[in-house]
């Protein structure tokens, strides 16, 4: 006799309403909507509802209604026009302090919202959007972290009045050439009691006394962690600007960061945006000395060299007044000539600090320098590298007239557009170190789409196919299988959506390949059952022989193949990562369900029966 | 139904000698292949960039490769893609000002020569540094899967079973390699994915093979080891040929419509569940016979349980 103890049953049942359950909501669509969130300024509350309520009702707008979620609103339409133009109207409404993007809400009914359950994630894949690998420049955020030791190097020898020659930044270290070995070793003991994230080695530089900084180990990781983490902070709040729903920015190795936007169709706007490293730096006009003179070699010790945009050089003062992290918020405008200009708050300090030198400098000429730093492909000896630039272009110089401070104008831009971005990128504040993006991945709405029908297609055929091959084979033990195979489907789709994965269309082709292997399994044990019949047994020990028998052997074939399955998870970069997780949900279920399932229900079939003709 | 009618006794293991000369051949001209022309790496492992472009009307090939000609793209490979509507255009790592947004400059030139919308349906880039890596982390990926798996069968079961599973594997991803190889079919990073499935795929059928070859060797008490390796094979046929036909089944609903994107990851699974049948039966077993396994090593050995003797034997 072929029992289950009433608890395994019990098990079994409860497994199952919990699967069905938690893979119901994938089973209700998605409603097309407006997610409002807090950007700069606003907050998400009541009386923004209210507003974004009246708003959309001025222009009669028709909504299926505005929920309050965690820190956002979303507002949901019943097709994807009313969206567009119900997201222009609250563009126009709240701009400026909210970020409003679109967005998909799932229409999960109450009931099962309750319990946490969600539909499983689509990956961008399937719903479209794109996926950007960016490598963090880190040479030049050491570089960065370098030039401002050098200065404060140059601070700390003036007032602690040693005479040093020059101060050199290399690319890994700074030199620091003294006029006598008295002076060097005063200073190496000084910088290296102030210091102790630097290593100081004494040398001699030609005939002049020396000494090497450079950064300690710990220094230079922590340098590039904290270049990592302040660009992941300003490609956050970019995407912030641009208005995305969902956005995804990680952390990848050691120095790159993956960025998702889902949905996003200007993949070029986007781009430009991370991608810059535009920044501002406000500096006095060296009037005293000729440009010819600067051209021709003789280039003042406390001035550089520049170009304006229309390639005209002009001398500047190496003090930079102000740099674009002062700068707490921007926005483009006209000024009085109607051309484009950026109207500029800047911070406590900031305002402090230029209120200052332009007091001073009243009737002095003053220029903004606009940096930008780009990064080339070359073919250099038969190997494609690298090479950044940084391009540094006045944009404009004007005679300081009054005592600026906290708000001003800066003008000279080319468009409207160039002022909107250089805004933008303000507002966003300035990466720590320059990044370049070594992998795109965009699919297209239109893509996405058919990736999902014919994603959900072959799954589905394929998996008829299955069901017909079994029920003809193995007839009733055919179809338990069958059932089995079902749950195990439900099974998959309900851990994917409890466990908020990402289903991608690799994940598809790990469920399809699961539905395949999953059938192994039940081969193996009715094949077992046919054999144990076949010499002889009774129809209940054979059942019990083919399911005692075929255990070893199936345990065995799905730990190799999960030996596989995990290796895979581990190399995964995106999708090959969605194939192996729902490869390796679905060896775990397809144990379940083809062992403990398919018995259960085989002995709800014979198991009372004393001596049962098996339809195998 | 029975796939196959009571009991068979087909004597697999009397042609192991052709079967081993054929599988040598197949492995010689797949190496050869691999050698010569290598693989058809895609953008994934070699980098650059891949644009798929849909037209409304249908392409003009020739037409589009002018366009991107007189733009500067000379390097550009163009093809359709699925349908007389789609285009798949390939660029290579070139010098340019920005890698990246190649391919927002190749859309707005076609877009430039053309009146109605162009809709892209996907642009892919990969930068030379990224390429690299994957090939040097798809290389180990494979090695340690083969190692882990060595190690696990090395445990379960003896360590000719284990050199024999990992002989398969290599012999089945030699062939679907080879294959790729010889055919320039497009080697990507879901056709890799592809092919650690069809390591654990193969090694699903050689295990469930020596598992009847062990269980065998226990039970039947005369015959030579090839009889016995026979009896084992002809018993799990009927149930390897099943699982092999409902994989293929699934598989190739992936193939016909799973959508362009899978074909190559679909036809490699196709290649691998097909060989690894074979492999499993001819290649795995072959090879543990020729390794000469015996009863005599599948017999557990008998622990001693008594713990009243010493370590010299005696008692007290």
């Amino acid at each position: 006799m072929n029992h289950y103890p009433l608890w395994k049953n019990l098990l079994i049942a409860a497994i199952i309403v919990i699967g069905i359950f938690y893979a119901l909501p994938n089973l209700y669509g998605d409603d097309p909507a407006v997610q409002v969130s807090a950007g700069r300024q606003g907050t998400v509350d009541l009386a923004l509802v209210s507003k974004v309520e009246a708003a959309l009702k001025a222009e009669s707008i028709s909504y299926k209604r505005a929920e309050l979620e965690d820190d956002r609103l979303m507002v949901r339409f019943a097709d994807a026009d009313t969206q567009l133009k119900a997201k222009d109207v609250l563009h126009n409404a709240i701009k400026g302090d909210y970020i409003i993007a679109l967005n998909l809400a799932p229409t999960t009914p109450g009931w099962l919202a309750v319990f946490g359950a969600e539909p499983m994630n689509l990956g961008l894949d399937l719903r479209g959007g794109v996926h950007f690998l960016m490598e963090v420049d880190m040479d030049a955020a050491v570089k960065l972290s370098l030039n401002s030791y050098a200065s404060e190097l140059r601070t700390l020898l003036r007032d602690e009045k040693i005479r040093y020659k020059k101060i050199q930044v290399g690319t890994d270290s700074v030199i620091v050439g003294f006029r006598s070995v008295e002076h060097r070793d005063s200073a190496e003991s000084i910088i290296s009691s102030q210091y102790d994230q630097l290593e100081i080695e004494s040398m001699e530089d030609g005939a002049i006394p020396s000494v090497t900084v450079k950064l300690t180990e710990v220094a230079l990781r922590e340098t590039r962690s904290l270049a990592l983490q302040q660009n992941i902070v300003t490609l956050r709040n970019r995407i912030n600007e641009l208005g995305v729903a969902e956005p995804t920015v990680q952390q990848q190795g050691e120095g790159r960061i993956v960025v998702q936007l889902p949905g996003i169709q200007d993949t070029a706007q986007a781009k430009k945006i991370l991608g810059a490293t535009a920044t501002l730096e406000f500096r006095l006009v060296d009037f005293e000395h000729d440009v010819k003179d600067a051209l021709n070699g003789r280039v003042p010790a406390n001035s550089k060299l520049f170009q304006r945009r229309d390639g005209r050089p002009i001398l500047l003062s190496k003090r930079v007044m102000l740099t674009g992290e002062h700068i707490i918020n921007a926005a483009s405008t006209l000024d009085q000539n109607g051309s484009a200009a950026v109207s500029i708050t800047l911070d406590g300090k900031g305002a402090r600090a230029f209120s200052n030198i332009t007091r001073d400098n009243i009737g002095n000429p003053m220029a903004v320098v606009f940096i930008e730093s780009k990064s080339e492909t070359r073919e250099i000896d038969g190997v494609m590298v690298k090479v950044r630039r940084q391009i540094p272009e006045v944009i404009n110089v004007a005679t300081i007239r009054d005592q600026l401070s906290k708000k001003f104008q800066i003008t000279g831009l080319d468009s409207t557009t160039e002022a909107r971005d250089l805004a933008l990128l303000l507002r966003a504040g300035a990466l720590a170190a320059p990044i370049d993006i070594v992998e795109e991945r965009t699919v297209g709405p239109s893509l996405g789409q058919d990736n999902i029908d014919q994603g959900f297609n072959s799954v589905m055929i394929g998996f008829v196919f299955v069901l017909i091959f079994m029920a003809i084979w193995y007839r009733v033990f055919g179809l338990v299988a069958n059932l089995a195979l079902a749950f195990n489907l439900v099974l998959i789709v309900a851990l994917l959506s409890m466990l908020q994965a990402t289903l991608t269309l690799p994940g598809i082709a790990g469920i399809v390949l699961t539905v395949g292997m999953a059938v192994d399994a039940n081969v193996l044990i009715f094949e077992r059952i046919r054999e144990e019949l076949r010499i002889g047994n009774s129809p209940q020990a054979s059942i019990n022989a083919g399911y005692e028998k075929a255990f070893s052997t199936i345990a065995d074939a799905n730990v190799t193949t999960l030996i596989a399955a995990v290796v895979l998870f581990g190399f995964g970069t995106g999708s090959i990562k969605g194939f192996a997780v729902t490869l390796i949900f679905g060896i775990a279920t397809s144990m379940f369900t083809a062992i403990m399932g398919t018995r259960a229900v085989i002995n709800l079939i014979y198991g009372h029966k004393n001596r049962p003709t098996l339809s195998i | 139904m029975q796939l196959l009618k009571e009991q068979t006794n087909f004597n697999f293991m009397g042609k192991r000698k052709i079967a081993a000369l054929f599988s040598l051949i197949l492995i010689v001209i797949a190496i050869a292949s691999l050698v010569t022309q290598s693989l058809n790496f895609g953008i994934d492992f070699t980098g650059g960039t891949m644009i798929e472009v849909a037209y409304q009307e249908e392409t003009d090939l020739n037409q589009i490769r002018n366009t991107l000609e007189q733009a500067g793209f000379e390097n550009a490979i163009v093809q359709n893609f699925g349908s007389i509507h789609d285009v798949l255009i390939r660029l290579p790592v070139i010098e340019s000002e920005n890698m990246a947004e190649l391919s927002n400059q190749v859309v707005a030139t076609l877009q430039a020569e053309h009146s109605t919308p162009i809709d892209v349906r996907r642009a892919e880039f990969v930068g030379p540094q990224v390429g690299e890596e994957l090939t040097e982390q798809g290389g180990l990926a494979m090695l340690y899967a083969l190692i882990g798996i060595l190690i696990y069968v090395s445990l379960r079961f003896e360590y000719r079973f284990a050199i024999g599973s990992v002989v398969a594997l290599v012999h089945d991803v030699l062939i679907t390699l080879g294959v790729f190889s010889l055919f320039q079919l497009e080697f990507d990073l879901t056709v890799l994915a592809a092919i650690l499935a069809i390591i654990g795929y193969s090694l699903n059928d050689t295990i469930v093979v020596f598992d009847r070859i062990r269980e065998t060797f226990l039970k039947v008490r005369k015959g030579s080891s090839e009889e016995i390796v026979n009896r084992a094979l002809n018993d799990t046929l009927s149930r390897t040929l099943m699982t092999s036909i409902t994989t293929l089944l699934v598989v190739i609903s992936l193939f016909l419509f799973g959508g362009e994107v899978i074909h190559a990851f679909a036809i490699a699974l196709i290649l691998g569940i097909v060989v690894g049948t074979y492999s499993s039966i001819y290649i795995a077993s072959n090879t543990v016979l020729a390794m000469g396994v015996s009863k005599a090593d599948l017999i557990p050995v008998e622990k001693d349980n008594d713990q009243n003797i010493n370590e010299d034997g005696s008692q007290v």
